[in-house]
């Protein structure tokens, strides 16, 4: 038989009209990446703002009242309690009522006036390592800063070593800026696996299988047609997460769209091909749901760089990620995003995408054919 | 029929069928028992947050003693590894553009100079802000560790800085319950509660909307169950599993990943049936609810991703904006994360920990009794 592209066409209209007779999943297909940009873009944060401080005072001097408002002044810091006992200290740490609790001890002003160490202990709440490392940072910048002030006189102290920092291609740290595009990778991956996972195990527990096969149409014209809505689909679900990035968290778009509109459609179809894999490989839509989110979901959003940097994975774990397509796609969409970068520096990346596509469709195919045969 | 609400011989019928159904496709089993551990391992060790090693570019136009005495105090403080040195800022900015380095530390001339004059030296550090939260963190480590270099070697502060008294204020960080600062030690009995709010909404949420699209629901109808020893009989065997997976996970948490269990193991399971159930009655409604196994799945996804991502698992709570805050009430892996981390790492238990667990079985009862209303509702 040979391949035509009115077949192939009216195999995508009979899907179109299928997936019209189900609006709540049509509805949820296109509400879904939206709510969920929107909604990571305010929760996914990696500042670290208002650390509860709980201060045990026990010296009650100028010096110690004055390192105290240092720690106020900086901004980052919220006193939550003055604590009168040291016995104080262990419940709130532990019912997580402070992150961090600061002991002056009695002879604190003596020892600092007198040009002694004057020893004060910071207990932070290690659990959460991250933020305790972070907190950590900031307090020893605080005490350097009043540390040095207080020893070296009144004079403004200018530190031996001035550093410049500056944060590039992300100037103000904004947490928006590097979750949101990389986490329209995440979604599509899922939503895009999600939405074929089903169509072919659907076919064959409703007993419509047979109908299919017996219909005069070449399998590459099924998955194609099958595959058509759902590119659309996808395609309008990218725009709109891209639109919702700019426009809604200002996030920089420096690159070129054609550029992402190429890579999107590849990587679409590549987990379309995926999807519809899974489901004719499994013939049932419970074990397809499943597969479908332990093999898509949960390695897009670990492995894919998103959150955790791939780099201080352990070896086995990094070389597991090259084979997830997501991670890919997250290096195109903050490189064409916030970087700016074209294919001269991404090519690479668009390489695995086209790896992706043929390989996503090939398999698909492929499993299709087997289960008319059988 | 008798007028008792139960009657067990019935329920043990429906049990026997539910599980065989449930346990007979090898390839469900694997899903069911396999997956959870496959999970947890990667999980273990991707979700790493801590920074060692970034990749480093010096470019250092002063090539001093001092200048290599400040990129190897970065070195040995095993946050930083030089991954390549030029004497071109112009390297820099392709080797960022690529992602190859993280950090870039340029060094000007008359670095040695400006610092035994007791001038102030600039040096420049460049981070790379679009790589999450490692650009954070490093950026703190780095500035603190040329700040303490600079004190020790500056002309002006080296004096009383290397004085084996040293004046000013000693500040003594301890971090308790993690000693370490692992990020593992955290992450990892927060990656247990997510993962069994996985396979509990899995197992349950196609589990009524499957049988009525193959058309096996009108069966169960005409059989004598009545409606309680069909809820029963349909959510015995996904908290059974569910209670295996959670079983097995901690067992690998707790030899693989070595994680400390400092609190009460019976607390945590008590806690953990009230949790479990919530998840299966959270499925149960959501099958209930939905027309065809899609919606469900979607629905199933729609509200697990927003249960991981306000759970405070990986993006603390109190940095959420207050409005969000909020909405963390109703998330049962919010309260569960901070009962898993308090007993594993705090050692704490019902004292303490009494108000999650009490939300826990409350929410449980709740979406039970909503998911039997429901199905009452669409069977009648």
């Amino acid at each position: 038989m040979r391949f035509s592209l009115q077949r192939l066409l009216a195999m995508a209209r009979k899907e179109a009209i299928q997936l019209r007779r189900d609006p709540r999943s049509l509805a949820m297909a296109f509400l879904v990446p939206a709510a969920m940009i929107i909604a990571f873009g305010y929760i996914i944060s990696f500042d670290v703002r208002d650390i509860r401080v709980a201060v045990l005072d026990q010296d009650h001097s100028a010096q110690s009242r004055a390192l105290v408002s240092a720690f106020e002044a900086a901004g980052r810091f919220d006193i939550a309690a003055r604590l009168t006992r040291p016995e104080q200290i262990d419940p709130l740490l532990n019912r997580g009522a402070v992150r961090m609790a600061l002991v002056i001890p009695p002879d604190f002003e003596q020892n600092l006036l007198a040009l002694r160490p004057a020893p004060v202990q910071a207990i932070f709440d290690g659990a959460d390592a991250n933020t305790a490392s972070i907190a950590m940072n900031y307090s020893e910048a605080i005490v350097t800063a009043f540390s040095s002030h207080a020893v070296l006189g009144t004079t403004a102290l200018t530190m031996p070593i001035g550093v410049q920092s500056r944060v590039w291609y992300n100037e103000a740290l904004e947490s928006a800026d590097m979750i949101v595009p990389g986490l329209v990778a995440v979604i599509m991956m899922i939503i895009a696996a999600m939405l074929t996972a089903l169509t072919i195990a659907r076919e064959w527990e409703r007993g419509t299988m047979e109908q299919l096969a017996a219909t005069p149409v070449h399998r590459l014209e099924v998955i194609c047609g099958k595959l058509l809505p759902y590119l659309a689909i996808g395609l309008v679900d990218v725009t709109a997460a891209v639109l919702i990035g700019v426009l809604l968290f200002r996030v920089p778009f420096r690159g070129n769209p054609l550029l992402l509109a190429a890579m999107a459609t590849m990587f679409l179809l590549g987990s379309l091909g995926l999807g519809i894999f899974i489901s004719a490989a499994l013939k049932s839509q419970l074990l397809a749901t499943q597969t479908a989110m332990l093999a898509t979901f949960i390695p897009s959003l670990l492995l894919s760089g998103l959150i955790f940097d791939i780099a201080s994975m352990p070896l086995p774990l990094r070389l597991v990620s090259l084979a997830v397509p997501a991670r890919y796609f997250v290096v195109v969409l903050r490189g064409v995003f916030l970087k700016g970068v074209g294919l001269d520096v991404l090519w690479r990346q668009g390489f695995a995408m086209l790896v992706y596509a043929v390989l996503g469709l090939g398999l698909a195919v492929r499993a299709f054919r087997k289960e008319i045969v059988s | 029929m008798n007028g008792r609400l139960l009657n067990w011989s019935r329920v043990r019928q429906m049990l026997q069928k539910e599980f065989r159904q449930m346990l007979r496709d090898p390839r469900a089993r694997r899903v069911l028992f396999i997956a959870p551990i496959l999970q947890l391992v990667v999980f273990g060790y991707a979700v790493n947050t801590d920074v060692r090693n970034a990749a480093t570019m010096i470019v250092d136009h002063d090539q001093t003693y001092e200048s290599r005495a400040l990129v190897s105090a970065l070195t040995s403080s095993g946050y930083f590894r030089v991954a390549d040195r030029s004497q071109q800022p112009r390297d820099l900015v392709s080797a960022l553009d690529a992602g190859r380095v993280l950090v870039g530390l340029e060094i000007p001339e008359h670095f040695a100079r400006d610092l035994a004059a007791g001038r102030e030296a600039d040096v420049q550090l460049l981070v790379d802000g679009s790589s999450a939260n490692t650009a954070n963190v490093a950026l703190g480590y780095a500035t603190q560790i040329i700040g303490q270099w600079g004190l020790t070697h500056g002309a002006a502060t080296a004096a009383f800085a290397n004085s084996d008294a040293r004046p000013g204020v000693d500040l003594r960080v301890r971090a308790w319950y993690n000693e370490n600062l692992e990020s593992r030690v955290y992450n990892v009995p927060a990656v247990i509660g997510t993962i069994v709010l996985l396979m509990t909404l899995l197992l349950t949420s196609l589990a009524v909307v499957r049988e009525r699209e193959i058309g096996t629901l009108e069966q169960l109808m005409v059989s004598p169950l009545r409606p309680l020893e069909l809820i029963v009989g349909k959510t015995l065997p996904s908290v059974f599993v569910a209670f295996v997976d959670l079983t097995l996970i901690t067992a690998v948490s707790l030899l693989w990943f070595h994680i400390p269990f400092r609190g009460s193991a019976v607390f945590l399971f008590v806690a953990s049936v009230f949790y479990i159930l919530t998840g299966i009655g959270l499925g149960l409604f959501i099958s209930t609810v939905s027309n065809t196994q899609q919606e469900a799945f979607m629905a199933m996804f729609f509200f697990f991703l927003p249960a991981i991502m306000l759970s405070g698992f990986m993006f603390p709570i109190a940095n959420m904006p207050a409005a969000l805050q909020y909405v963390t009430y109703i998330d049962p892996l919010r309260y569960f994360l901070e009962i898993v981390r308090g007993v594993f790492l705090r050692g704490a238990g019902w004292r303490i920990l009494y108000p999650q667990a009490l939300v826990l079985a409350a929410m449980g009862i709740l979406v039970i009794t909503a998911a039997t209303r429901r199905f009452h509702k669409t069977t009648a």
